[in-house]
Parts: C-alpha cells; structure tokens; sequence
C-alpha cells in the first residue's frame, strides 16, 4: 500500500490517491461508503485545455485575502436579492426564447423578482450536461425557495429586481465594471443582503 | 461570481455563495460559500426537490447568520448518488466538458470578444 498515481487508465485523467491493495481507484471510490474528493476543476481544466493545444493556461482569479461584512440586521428584517452567473431569462410570449443576447460578455441586467418562474428558463451552456439539465430554475435560481422563505417569516422580504452577470473573460472588467453596477443596483434598492448562484 | 460577491462584501453587503466547484470558489476567496457537491448545474440543490432546495438554502441562511470570519466554507451532507461515476468523466476526450452547438457557441463568444478587445471596446 502506498500513495501513488493511478495511471491505469490510459487516456483518462490520472488520479492521485490512496490505493488500497486489491481494488483500483474506480473500485475503491465507487463503493458510495465513504465522502470521495470534490471535483478537481482547476487541475482539470487546466490539463484539458493542454492536451487540446492550449498553450496558456487559464489563470483561475485568486486572492489571499476576502472581505467580510457582518449581518447589520436579523434575516426575518432584511431585504434579499439573487445576484447570479446562471444567464436567467424570460421567455417571450408564446413561450419563444429570446437568443439576441446569447453571445453578450460582461455586462449587468435585471429581472423582476416576481418574475413567474414558468417564464424563466437559463440560456448558460457551462454545466455537467452529461449529469444533470437545467430544467428546474430553482437549483440555480431559488426564486421560490426564498418567495416561501419569506412568506413563512424566515427572511423579511425580496428585492423588486434580481440581477445577472454574464460570464465574462475578463476578470479585469468584473471586478472593476460589472461588480460596481450590481452594488450600485443593490444600493438603489436597499438590499441587505444577496444570495449569489453559477449556474 | 466570487469576484462580484467579494466587491459587495467589501462594500458593505454581505453575501453567501451557493456553488458546486469548490476549489474555483475557494481558490478565489470569498466571504461565506454553501458547497454543494453535485455536478455544475445543481448549485442549488436537487432537481425538482423542493425540500432538499430549502435544506440548501437553509444552510446558507445560517451561515449568514453564524459566520464570524470570511472564507468560511460549509458542505451540504449529501451526496449525488451512490456512485461517483459523475465526476470520473468530467473534462476528459470521452466526456468533453463542451460539445457540438455548445462548443461552437462558447468558441464564437470568445472569438467575438478578442474582436472587441482588440477593437477597444472591452
């Protein structure tokens, strides 16, 4: 027994791991008795984008520091606003998806939080396609997890808009354009505090 | 998100962060993060779930409301299925991260955006 790569699976990610004797990596993770490792994404995507013909890596953002603001006030007493990277949207009527702005980069948009949730639908394309699908709104946007939240008092209300951020390439500009844009929107309606989701 | 989330925190806003890619989220920093160990796409909780989705919620409420210190991570209990086949797979040449339609969309956003910034309009 020894810590060592498990490079038995040519053509696939090798994995660093503990492997117990007489079982592979496979074997040993998939029994579900134990919590196996988060998804690697950093690592992953980094050595994809390599073996494609990438030459530079993606610098992933990363600080050594992070802010923190305290509660000002009790959930049941303060106002609450999704801000989200899920590209939300509203169907037109007739139900037809408007696709005008699917190629955006950067920039800030709202929605009204009453929005009727049959309307919203996600335009991203980032996620585990070969996993899961974005058909139920509420895992990336939880619209009416909160609307219930506060109709049973746990928070105090919602902010009449929510806002979106659209995926940018360029961290430059969504930390000193688009994050200033939301708070200023957060501002001008008195939120308290923002529930943040990807997709 | 991360970068978004820091700037409202650093301006007066707290924040939680819901998420499934863990090392990204952390790797950058930010105040309060509800990990969700499921695939990209379910940073809220089960689909069709409403209950677990109010678990997940929850248990970003009460970090809202415990947290002391920034970075503070906590992980939801559950777990996708029973096996970890999902995440196996995940950005290999069997199980692209992006394919068909969806790759060329992402190629052409990128190719428009180099336009832009090369046009000095980014």
């Amino acid at each position: 027994m020894a810590f060592e790569v498990a490079i038995d699976r040519p053509g696939r990610w090798p994995v660093a791991g503990f492997r117990p004797l007489g079982g592979s990596w496979l074997t040993w993770a998939g029994k579900g008795d134990i919590m196996s490792e988060h998804v690697r994404y950093i690592d992953r995507t980094r050595d994809y984008y390599l073996s494609q013909g990438y030459e530079k890596p993606y610098q992933w953002a990363h600080h050594s520091d992070a802010p923190f603001t305290p509660l000002a006030k009790p959930l049941s007493q303060s106002r609450v606003a999704i801000v989200s990277t899920c590209d939300i949207a509203i169907s037109g009527p007739g139900g037809q998806r408007d696709r005008s702005h699917e190629f955006s980069v950067g920039n800030v948009y709202s929605l009204p939080s009453d929005t009727p949730i049959e309307l919203l639908y996600s335009r991203q394309e980032h996620y585990d396609q070969h996993a899961t699908t974005l058909d139920d709104v509420n895992v990336y946007y939880p619209v009416e997890r909160l609307q219930e939240r506060v109709e049973q008092g746990r928070i105090g209300s919602l902010a009449p808009r929510f806002h979106g951020v659209y995926t940018g390439y360029s961290q430059r500009k969504t930390a000193e354009v688009d994050a200033p844009e939301v708070l200023r929107r957060l501002l001008e309606d008195d939120v308290d505090l923002a529930v943040m989701t990807p997709v | 998100m991360s970068l978004v989330s820091r700037h409202l925190e650093a301006n007066g806003i707290p924040t939680v962060v819901f998420g499934t890619a863990k090392d990204i989220v952390e790797h950058c920093g930010v105040a309060r993060y509800v990990f969700v160990d499921f695939p990209l796409g379910n940073s809220c909780g089960r689909s069709f779930d409403p209950a677990h989705q109010h678990q997940v919620l929850e248990l970003g409420l009460q970090l809202l409301e415990t947290a002391v210190a920034p970075r503070t991570t906590v992980q939801t209990p559950d777990v996708w299925s029973d096996d970890d086949t999902w995440k196996q797979l995940i950005f290999t040449d069997e199980q692209p991260f992006l394919s068909g339609e969806a790759l060329e969309n992402w190629l052409a956003a990128k190719q428009r955006y180099r336009g832009q910034k090369k046009a000095g309009t980014r």
